[in-house]
């Protein structure tokens, strides 16, 4: 590892003490915190959209988030590991085709619908996946006859 | 006048600072920085440190160079430089400078040499705007245009902006603000770009237009003197090896 890549890795570990980021992709739908700074005091304010990129790597990361406010859309960037960010979380999973959607941004309304990923493989736990994998045994010396 | 250091330009990224802005930094290691003699008033005319950063190879170093380095006792530098300082800021011979030397929200002078851009022509070396698109324009599109009058003066003057080599040569920017500095690494994060390429030399000195704040070492951070006994004892071997090497030859 060069010095700037450790250097970098360092800054990120500093910046991400105390705070998680959920594992998310282009497709999900985000809820930021972010600290906006009004005369004297700090509040936060929210901005949930769609994640239609994530950009860069290690400290340079970033992730742009696409709502229709008022019938207008909006998008902004925000830095993954900017201070400025209180918390980020994960609201739906999307199931999209591609890494960038830039597509949406000529479409509203039922066209720039996204639907719903469903994680079928992780999906049966603990008695729900015992109970499929008896049925799927029953199953299997019956189709063999 | 405090002395400056040699460093080695690393590369850039960016920090995030206490109120959440982001600032672009350039990363400069200090290695091996070393003073290596030293120019006094009474004998040289001026006061001033010779300092060098980075190790050659023994068998790269000519004769004379190599006496010069076993003189001060140091091991073979790869870039010599001097720093100008006041008689009070003068430091020992063999002292290792530490990146201690700048302290946050310093402002500091950095010289480099610019990346060399090759045979360059009028519109991207001085910024000229070039010949019309269309309008009977042709071939040459991005060409100089006139250099001069007519048969009056009868020549082009002397210093006439033209085509020709760019880039790679001593470039000074000035007052740019030290973020932070991390000593056990040999690090120091400069806000900003700096002239040169990638692992070239840089020098780093006290800006000249900016006071100097009152927590900065004077006359210089220096390593602990165990450590540079340490370095300085092998550098006095290889000294005396190749002074040896001087000998048989």
């Amino acid at each position: 590892m060069n010095v700037i890549e450790k250097l970098e890795k360092a800054e990120v570990e500093k910046l991400m003490a105390g705070k998680t980021i959920p594992d998310f992709q282009a497709g999900d739908t985000i809820k930021v915190m972010v600290k906006v700074v009004e005369g004297e005091r700090e509040r936060l304010q929210t901005f949930e959209g769609l994640c239609i990129a994530r950009n860069g790597g290690s400290i340079n990361a970033s992730f742009t988030l696409r709502k229709i406010s008022f019938g207008e859309g909006v998008e902004r960037v925000f830095p993954l590991y900017s201070p400025i960010l209180d918390s980020i979380t994960l609201v739906r999973r999307g199931k999209v085709r591609r890494a960038k959607l830039y597509y949406l941004r000529g479409r509203t309304g039922k066209s720039a619908r996204i639907a719903e990923r469903q994680d079928w493989r992780n999906k049966p736990k603990g008695k729900a996946k015992a109970a499929a994998a008896k049925a799927a045994a029953a199953k299997a010396p019956a189709q063999a006859d | 006048m405090r002395t400056g250091l040699i460093a080695k330009k690393m590369g850039m990224t960016r920090v995030f600072d206490a109120a959440g802005r982001h600032v672009p930094v350039t990363v400069l290691q200090i290695e091996d920085c070393q003073v290596v003699s030293q120019r006094t008033a009474d004998r040289d005319g001026y006061s001033a440190l010779q300092v060098g950063a980075g190790k050659a190879k023994v068998k790269n170093v000519t004769a004379p160079m190599r006496g010069h380095f076993g003189k001060a006792e140091v091991e073979p530098k790869m870039r010599l430089a001097e720093f100008r300082v006041t008689d009070d800021n003068m430091v020992d011979v063999g002292a290792t400078l530490s990146a201690e030397h700048f302290v946050p929200g310093q402002k500091v002078d950095v010289v480099g040499n610019s990346k060399g851009k090759g045979f360059a022509g009028a519109m991207k070396r001085h910024n000229f705007g070039g010949l019309r698109a269309s309008h009977g324009v042709s071939i040459s599109h991005r060409s100089h245009g006139s250099t001069g009058q007519c048969q009056d003066p009868g020549k082009v003057f002397k210093g006439k902006k033209m085509a020709g080599h760019m880039g790679d040569v001593r470039v000074t920017t000035q007052n740019l603000e030290v973020v932070d500095v991390r000593a056990d690494e040999g690090l120091i994060l400069v806000r900003g770009a700096v002239p040169g390429a990638k692992g070239s030399w840089i020098l780093v000195s006290d800006a000249e237009k900016a006071p100097l704040p009152e927590n900065a070492p004077r006359p210089a951070a220096l390593k602990v003197v165990a450590q540079s006994e340490t370095e300085v004892a092998p550098a006095a071997e290889t000294a005396s090896a190749s002074a040896e090497s001087e000998t048989k030859e």
